[in-house]
């Protein structure tokens, strides 16, 4: 049989954006992460609903950090889009001076998260709404402890010496994605400890 | 064979390449294999308890081990065989169906096996320890909650929650990835197997469902361990919190295990017909809509619940709708059959039972669907009949006939027809003599879940009936065990395609070699091996100009799978083995102090990075070949 033939050898070798296999396997996890955001908050409404005043028995949690820790945060999309921006046009330079430019940034916010703890004005062990409280910010710090790692291996591995294949920009390109998903999941979460309690009582 | 392929793409051998495969193949194989061991321990779980109550008063067991014993059958058949099963199938069989070299990312692949290993094994040495959890499979608080279960049962099964729903979801991931954008040129959305597009279901529908129970089984054991409060009304919190969350998981659950089943039936009826399915939209869309309608059903497993007659009443009406999508298939799947020439090979006596046995789970399902009745058979054994009928009906049927069928593609043998037969006779038998009493035993009052009953409430004969049907159900798994080990020594040799199939994995060899295909097809029709023979076509056959020394395969676009790019997919690694052994120290070792999840990140860090560190030699030969965009 004279089969013709799909020559694919002049394909580039990796792509960004949703054309890239990576970013779907992003996509899938901030599918899985939203999804127990969105439970969690809706835990959140549950236990309310289920209590004659709310917070049950606590003053709402000090603004100052949490706000503080809200504008860090969106103040942090600028070097990280500016990072993806430069890892897809392979500026490599500037790509490394962003990474450390993220990585500082994420380490400042872990240390506001974790004043922020402390002005919580409950603990986890005093009741429902504390529990639920921490929850929430338990669950987002995670995923701030976890993307700021990963942004610090990525700088690693563009500091390190030898060479990198391009595809490595793509892996910055997407993390810089997922620390969207850090800072825009916070709104939300911000909302609901914040001012929610303060919008009721 | 390709010997130059076969090395590139080959997981190493011995101890050290065991641990380090990443071959879809292989890892799926371990996945059926595995489901396949805890299917037969919960089965004798299951032989147990069905001893235990064939007289009344009955002494063989007593109550706690009575309870771990139908805790830990629950919860591994539904945690441990059901859905790591059908995906361990989806696992094996999507790349090939979909003409790719290699599953996407296979290294979190083996990584998801090994967590869904090491979680099955906790559950079953607690069991050996007398630490089994005995909750119940859906371990509702309070009764699973710090006050009415000290000790770490509770925790066992919550974790066993956190290894099972992690590898899961991570398995969801990859299934979607692949279908999405490893598909062989030309295999539109329109053309792609209706199995696919079931796993593709069953993927989606798992990544909105396991979080749920991830949270409310660790909100559990952070009752349990550091005092929270999520579940305690003392203090603000609330125990149908529980059951919303683990339902709003459970339900869709069902559904993820019953999809596979489908996928099966559309995959074994119309080779067995000898023509392509009858109404392929028709059945997509009924996919679709079972996977959002399930996500509107959790509340009718909580009926019996103090929740508002109104909120009742709009999930028995949701109950009822999801048999409108059901019978659609049902239709197109006897239309099929109707206009097709019909050969009763064993996948398809398997198949054919699912229509009389699921069609009887279905009929008590709209009856326990409406609020009354279910107030009357709720946490009876009529529930327990209902139950098995759907699950064994929906999924289990199928899923023997699945395992016939595909048993040459992955061993290169056929099952002996003979005992298929007798297989499928004693299964189908044994099954409706061991669930069908149970029915009536549930309409007499008889509880769910009591380890004995007395004498003059006159269950007894239908008890040892049933027991009697559970003797040959096992007798029957037993034969399957020793057909399969048999077959696959002196099974009769199977060609490329025993059955005259039309998919894509039927187009290799038997079985399919490391690669997968030594040229990926072009795809031009819906059946591609089922293109009528005549004038040679215009459009092109196979893909060439992939790289034959570096693991190189070919990425489409997600609608019309155009080429996009060529990727280097990644070597066999030890790292996903060690991350998940690291990572099981910090999940057993975070039910006893919650500073586990502090210092056993430490070096589940270390590992990880370790596993997406890249090695020099690789990135040079990778370079070698990188074109950019």
């Amino acid at each position: 049989m004279n089969h013709r033939s799909l020559d694919v050898s002049a394909l580039p070798s990796y792509k960004f954006g949703h054309a890239s296999l990576m970013w779907w396997g992003l996509m899938g996890l901030i599918a899985i992460e939203g999804t127990a955001f969105a439970l969690s908050v809706a835990m959140y409404f549950y236990l309310w609903s289920q209590a004659s005043q709310w917070p049950l028995a606590a003053a709402a949690p000090d603004l100052r950090w949490g706000t503080l820790n809200l504008l860090v945060l969106l103040a942090s999309i600028y070097p990280n889009h500016w990072t993806k921006r430069v890892s897809e046009h392979g500026n490599e330079p500037a790509m490394r001076l962003g990474l450390v430019i993220s990585a500082l940034f994420g380490i400042v916010l872990i240390a506001v998260r974790a004043l922020e703890f402390t002005t919580l004005n409950c603990r986890w062990d005093t009741d429902a709404y504390g529990s639920i409280v921490w929850l929430l910010l338990g669950l987002h710090t995670t995923h701030l402890v976890t993307d700021v790692y990963d942004t610090i291996v990525l700088a690693a591995l563009f500091f390190a010496p030898g060479p990198l294949e391009g595809r490595r920009r793509v892996d910055v390109s997407e993390n810089s994605l997922y620390w969207y998903f850090v800072v825009w999941s916070w709104l939300p979460i911000y909302a609901v400890i914040y001012l929610l309690p303060r919008l009721t009582s | 064979m390709n010997p130059v392929l076969d090395q590139t793409w080959r997981d190493a051998r011995g101890f050290f390449g065991t641990l380090a495969a990443i071959d879809h193949k292989t890892i799926g194989k371990r996945y059926l294999v595995t489901a396949f061991g805890f299917f037969v321990a919960a089965g004798i779980l299951a032989a147990l308890m069905r001893l235990q109550l064939a007289r009344p008063e009955n002494t063989l067991i007593g109550p706690d081990l009575y309870n771990q014993l139908f805790t830990t059958h629950g919860t591994a058949m539904m945690f441990l065989f059901a859905v790591p099963v059908m995906q361990g199938m989806a696992i094996y069989l999507v790349p090939l169906m979909v003409g790719a070299r290699s599953i996407a990312f296979p290294r979190m692949n083996a990584f998801a096996y090994w967590i869904y290993l090491f979680g099955g094994l906790f559950l079953f040495i607690a069991l050996l320890l007398d630490i089994g959890p005995d909750a119940g499979w859906f371990s509702y608080v309070p009764l699973a909650g710090p006050q009415y279960t000290p000790g770490k049962r509770a925790d066992v099964w919550a974790q066993m929650i956190t290894f099972t729903e992690l590898s899961g979801l991570i398995a969801a991931i990859v299934v979607i990835a692949t279908v999405f954008k490893l598909r062989a040129p030309g295999m539109t959305l329109a053309r792609l197997p209706l199995f696919v597009w079931a796993m593709l279901v069953t993927a989606f529908m798992i990544l909105f469902a396991m979080p749920a129970v991830m949270l409310a089984s660790t909100a559990l054991i952070l009752d349990r361990l550091v005092s929270t409060h999520f579940y305690n009304p003392a203090e603000g919190g609330d125990a149908l919190l529980w059951q919303h969350l683990f339902w709003f998981f459970g339900h869709p659950e069902v559904y993820f295990i019953f999809i596979p089943g489908l996928a099966f039936m559309s995959s074994i009826i119309p080779t067995f017909s000898r023509r392509p399915i009858y109404g392929y939209p028709a059945i997509v869309l009924s996919l679709t809509s079972t996977a959002f309608l399930s996500f509107g059903l959790w509340v009718h497993h909580m009926f019996a619940t103090h929740i508002p007659e109104l909120g009742k009443s709009f999930f028995t009406a949701a109950s009822m709708m999801i048999a409108i999508p059901t019978a659609i298939q049902i239709f197109c799947w006897l239309a099929t059959m109707w206009s097709g020439r019909l050969d009763l090979r064993t996948p398809m006596l398997f198949s054919l039972a699912f229509f009389f046995i699921l069609v009887l789970g279905g009929l008590t399902g709209i009856m326990v669907a409406s609020v009354p009745l279910d107030l009357q058979l709720h946490d009876t054994y009529f529930v327990v009949a209902h139950l098995h009928y759907v699950l064994i009906g929906g999924a289990v049927f199928p899923l023997f006939g699945a395992w016939y069928y595909w048993f040459p593609k992955l061993t290169g043998r056929l099952m002996s027809e003979r005992l298929g037969r007798w297989q499928f006779w004693l299964f189908f038998i044994g099954f409706n003599v061991a669930f069908y009493p149970m029915h009536h035993l549930g309409l007499q009052g008889m509880p769910r879940r009591v380890y004995t009953y007395a004498d003059d409430m006159g269950w007894g004969p239908l008890n040892l009936l049933s027991t009697l049907g559970a003797v040959m159900i096992a007798a029957s798994v037993l034969l399957f065990i020793v057909n399969a080990a048999r077959s696959r020594r002196g099974g009769m040799l199977a060609a490329e395609n025993p059955w005259g199939a039309g998919t894509l994995e039927w187009a290799t060899a038997s079985p399919p070699p490391a690669y997968n295909f030594e040229r990926p097809p072009v795809v031009r029709a819906r059946d591609p091996l089922w293109e009528p023979i005549g004038e040679p076509p215009a459009e092109p056959a196979q893909v060439v100009g992939l790289a034959e020394r570096t693991r190189e395969a070919l990425v489409t676009t997600v609608l019309d799978a155009m080429p996009s790019h060529r990727l280097v997919f990644p070597q066999p690694s030890i790292w996903p083995f060690v991350s998940a052994v690291m990572l099981t120290a910090l999940f057993i070792g975070s039910i006893f102090t919650p500073w586990a999840v502090v210092w056993g990140a430490v070096p589940v860090a270390i590992a990880v990075t370790l596993w997406f560190w890249p090695k020099r030699g690789e990135t040079l030969e990778h370079l070698a070949l990188e074109k950019r965009p």
